[in-house]
């Protein structure tokens, strides 16, 4: 097997006194998209989290084990602002900066310190495009991003984390707060995004796990249960408590 | 939780248990009409295959919903796989009761040339094995679904055996070729039944298991 694009092994992260993950060890390929699914409260955002350091910024939080992109531990030495532009985040809430198409795609590439305007203007078109908005907002690309719908505004910000050219995406329900079809879209989008980067989805939706991800982990309590191929997993899972999360047979 | 799921799987699982014990009877039927020579039975055995193919139809078509509006994973996933598998198989084991009663049909009461003996042995085997199946279904129990599964070597060999009785009588006196040569069907029906009912097994062990075996070499 290809060395893994992220390696979690033993990890555990406290907020305070409370475990929020428990020893995880799970591997990501690269070029590849993953799925974490769980029920609620299981870690799995938590854990998302921790891939790019977004804990950090919690008070009292806590992180053992190791987290390795490339081989390399990003809890060491790594430089947080270097690792999140390698480990881009999609979050559950579309959440565009209150100001227009152009400058959210743009303000990446400007603070990584990108200067020349025709530079910036490529960065912005090749993004949006990636992130299958370009044609339906070209021409609109001065208005704010408010005004586009909730589903627009979730492919701008996935070309907004495009835009620094990260190798990783980590995304965190990308799609529960779009209608079904702004979801089929992004689902679209993903499995055309696993050419080029390697993807982590959180996802409460098992069918949507099913249908855009080639690999499953699944947490519960803090652990990661079981991980494996999404066609293994999803019809042959190996611990009980897979079966039984799968099989609604839970809780 | 999915408490209305679940109550369907298992309405489901009696439907395969009331068309398993369908199969077995008409089987048993089937070479009783035969060894007795009793058209009537014959032909409410070639009527009643209707019956089970609607209710192989049912079965394939409950098994759809489910999986359409259910979307079931792991375990319920595998069990409604082989619902519909189950379903197939059972009813290509009915219509191999009715090939046989169409054999007493075509023989026409006709005196057998010798009183059965192998033949009814690998209907009982073939009746035992699903039979077992379906209690390894119910109960979710692989090893007896492979232990079954071991007796279709016992069905194979009574078919060899009956082939070279068969095979022998005929080149002692050629009028008893019309006959045997029916009985040859009957037989190799009968193995057939026997391979039906290895896949019925190899289905369950994949249910229970998630593991792919071939039993039938």
């Amino acid at each position: 097997m290809t060395q893994p694009k992220i390696e979690v092994d033993q990890l555990n992260l406290y907020y305070g006194p409370t475990r929020a993950l428990k020893d995880v060890t799970i591997s990501f390929p690269p070029t590849m998209v993953t799925a974490i699914v769980g029920p609620s409260g299981c870690g799995k955002s938590s854990f998302l989290r921790t891939l790019d350091r977004m804990n950090d910024l919690l008070p009292n939080s806590r992180v053992t084990g190791h987290v390795l992109l490339d081989g390399e531990e990003i809890y060491e030495s790594m430089d947080v602002a270097l690792l999140r532009k390698r480990v881009g985040m999609v979050f559950q809430k579309p959440n565009p900066f209150p100001r227009s198409i152009y400058d959210n795609i743009a303000f990446g590439p400007r603070i990584h310190g990108m200067k020349k305007e025709s530079q910036v203007r490529e960065v912005v078109e090749r993004s949006l495009r990636q992130a299958a908005l370009w044609d339906e907002v070209k021409d609109m690309l001065t208005k704010s991003a408010y005004n586009l719908s909730g589903g627009q505004q979730q492919r701008l910000c996935i070309a907004r984390a495009l835009a620094v050219e990260p190798e990783v995406l980590l995304m965190d329900e990308p799609a529960s707060a779009l209608d079904p079809i702004a979801t089929a879209r992004i689902e679209e989008l993903v499995s055309e995004l696993k050419e080029r980067y390697t993807i982590i989805i959180v996802t409460h939706n098992l069918q949507q796990a099913a249908r855009v991800s080639e690999r499953v982990g699944f947490f519960l309590h803090g652990e990661c249960v079981e991980s494996g191929p999404t066609k293994d997993l999803f019809t042959a899972p190996k611990d009980k408590r897979t079966e039984d999360y799968l099989t609604g047979r839970f809780g | 939780m999915r408490q209305e799921f679940h109550d369907e799987l298992d309405a489901l699982q009696q439907e395969i248990l009331r068309m398993g014990t369908i199969v077995v009877q008409r089987l048993s039927e089937a070479v009783r009409s035969l060894a007795q020579g009793d058209l009537d039975l014959a032909q409410q055995i070639v009527e009643g295959d209707d019956e089970v193919d609607r209710m192989q139809a049912d079965i394939d078509t409950r098994s759809l919903a489910l999986i359409a509006t259910q979307q079931p994973l792991a375990s319920d996933l595998r069990m409604l796989g082989t619902a519909i598998k189950v379903g197939v198989d059972l009813e290509r084991m009915s219509d191999h009761a009715t090939d046989i009663a169409k054999v007493v049909l075509r023989l026409d009461a006709e005196p057998l040339m010798k009183p059965l003996v192998d033949i009814p042995r690998m209907a009982e085997i073939d009746q035992r094995m699903i039979q077992e199946c379906l209690k390894s279904f119910v109960n979710r129990d692989a090893s007896q679904a492979r232990d079954t599964m071991k007796l279709d070597d016992e069905v194979d060999h009574l078919y060899g055996q009956v082939l070279r009785e068969l095979l022998t009588f005929m080149i002692e006196d050629p009028k008893k070729v019309h006959q045997a040569a029916h009985l040859i069907l009957v037989s190799q029906y009968l193995e057939r039944v026997g391979d039906h009912a290895t896949n019925l097994g190899e289905g369950i062990v994949f249910m229970v298991t998630g593991e792919r075996v071939d039993l039938n070499r």
